[in-house]
Parts: C-alpha cells; sequence; structure tokens
C-alpha cells in the first residue's frame, strides 16, 4: 500500500470524526458556545463535559500510543516539547479568547459550520484566514525588539 | 444556570479525543486545528496534504451532519454578521501568535500537561468569559 495515501486518507478520516464529535457535543452552536463561557450570565456549564470527555480520552490513549515505537504510517511522532512561557503565548492567547467569545466560535467548529451555510460561519472562516495572513505582522508589530540600535 | 444536557457535550468529546488520538496513533501528529488550517493556506512542503485532507474531513464532515441533522447548527447567538467578522480576525491572528487554540492547547495539550497550554486554555477561557460578560450574552 502507498504510504502517503494512507497518511492522507488517514487524516481525512480524523478530521471527520472530529467533526461528528463537534457537531455531537454541541460546539457548532455559537450561542451554546457564548452560553459557556457566559459564567457572570446566563451560565450553560455542559461544554466542561466536552473538555473533560476529550481530555480523558486523549490523555488515556495518548498513553497507550506512545508504547509504540513510531506511528503506523509516518516514521515518528511529533509532539511539540517547548515548556517555556513567552508573551506570545499569553496575547496571542488572549486575543483568541476575545474573538471566541465574541463570535462563539473557535477554529474548528468554524470550518466544520461551513457545510451549514450559516452566514457567521462564513464570515469568521473568511476573516479568520485573513487574521493568520497577517498574524506574522501582528506579531512582528507586538514584540519588535527595543528599536534603539 | 440553564438545563443541563450532558449526554451529547460528554459524548462529543469522546469522540474529539478518539479524533485526535487517531490522528497522533496513525500519522504521529497533533490535531491542533488552528495550525493546520495554517498549513493548508500557507502550504509547506510534504506537510500539506495531510493537513488538507484533515480540514477536508472537517468541512465534509460538517456537510453531511448538517444534511442528517441541521439542528447541530441552530445559531441562537444573535451576533450580527460583522461582529463575526471581527471576531474570526482575532481568532486568526490571536491562535497563531498564541500557537494554538481549543483543539491543541485545549485537548491535546491539557491531556500531556504542556504547561503551555495548560496558561494557554487558562488565558483563552479567561478572555472569553470577560468578553462575553461585557458585551453580553444570548438574549433569552
Amino acid at each position: 500500500m502507498n504510504q502517503a495515501r494512507n497518511f492522507s486518507i488517514a487524516s481525512f478520516l480524523s478530521g471527520l470524526l472530529f467533526a461528528v464529535g463537534l457537531g455531537v457535543s454541541t460546539m457548532t452552536q455559537p450561542g451554546k458556545v457564548i452560553g459557556f463561557l457566559d459564567l457572570f450570565g446566563n451560565w450553560d456549564p455542559s461544554l466542561i463535559f466536552v473538555m473533560g470527555g476529550g481530555v480523558v480520552t486523549y490523555a488515556v490513549l495518548f498513553q497507550f500510543i506512545m508504547k509504540a515505537p513510531a506511528p503506523l504510517f509516518a516514521p515518528k511522532f511529533m509532539v511539540p516539547t517547548r515548556r517555556d512561557m513567552d508573551g506570545p503565548l499569553i496575547v496571542g492567547s488572549a486575543l483568541f479568547g476575545i474573538g471566541w467569545g465574541l463570535g462563539g466560535f473557535c477554529p474548528g467548529p468554524a470550518l466544520t459550520s461551513l457545510g451549514s451555510l450559516n452566514p457567521n460561519a462564513l464570515v469568521f472562516v473568511v476573516t479568520m484566514i485573513v487574521g493568520m495572513y497577517v498574524s506574522d505582522h501582528v506579531k512582528a508589530l507586538m514584540f519588535r525588539p527595543s528599536p534603539a540600535a | 444556570m440553564q438545563e443541563m444536557s450532558i449526554w451529547g457535550p460528554l459524548i462529543g468529546g469522546i469522540l474529539i479525543g478518539t479524533a485526535s488520538a487517531m490522528l497522533m496513533f496513525l500519522n504521529g501528529r497533533i490535531s491542533g486545528i488552528s495550525g493546520i488550517l495554517e498549513g493548508v493556506i500557507r502550504p509547506n512542503g510534504s506537510e500539506f496534504a495531510w493537513r488538507a485532507a484533515f480540514v477536508g474531513g472537517l468541512v465534509g464532515g460538517g456537510v453531511v451532519l448538517y444534511l442528517l441533522s441541521p439542528e447541530m447548527f441552530v445559531d441562537i447567538s444573535g451576533r450580527p454578521a460583522y461582529v463575526a467578522g471581527i471576531a474570526g480576525l482575532l481568532v486568526g491572528v490571536g491562535t497563531r501568535i498564541g500557537s494554538g487554540c481549543t483543539s491543541g492547547h485545549g485537548i491535546c495539550g491539557i491531556s500531556r500537561l504542556a504547561p503551555r497550554s495548560i496558561v494557554a486554555t487558562l488565558t483563552f477561557m479567561l478572555t472569553g468569559i470577560i468578553t462575553v460578560y461585557l458585551v453580553g450574552g444570548v438574549a433569552q
């Protein structure tokens, strides 16, 4: 069998299952997400179970997966190893949270919601892609080294 | 507080965790969706194809779900389109500067107890909560 083809098919099926999880979990309903973040208003805590279910499932399976010498279709596991904290991590995450609270979408549910033709999801995905394109410039402006030199 | 329906969120969360584990087991990659999407719009050689396939699965899955069960996409947020546009811009910039979103940091990173992901997740939860407090939740 062709390794590159297996690799792409495995990715496609993972994305498909991920989309089903997002839909079943109600993450594709921006009103639910905003309700979850509405801690001081009409709080809907149910999305805690999305994160709880996802984290516990992945944590358990990850331990088993790492016992294998390598992934099935790739030479090695590629797991992030950075442990340092830095400004971009905090500032970027803070900006993401503001957008999440404003729109009720994070990247996965927004992409999955394209299929529903929800105009807000379409607009969100377009501007999200624009944001990704300009993110390097924004980062350079925010975290420019001291211009004294 | 609202009435809770925990089964959808719980089962959905388990499916999300399983999909992420599947990508690690088969391809050895983290399912961080903002990073995967960036790799599609700014292609990087050999890493493009699997990322495009993953995004294809996400979008294609959405189409199938919508045909089977359109109520999964009910949007009672009441947010005008221009707000969704500003939100998308902030999410695009923020997830790239912050190296991840709800999937990569929130699920994969926290599961591995990665300190950067724990800090990132606490940060975006906090600013998300503050934002909804300031602009208002969903009208009843």
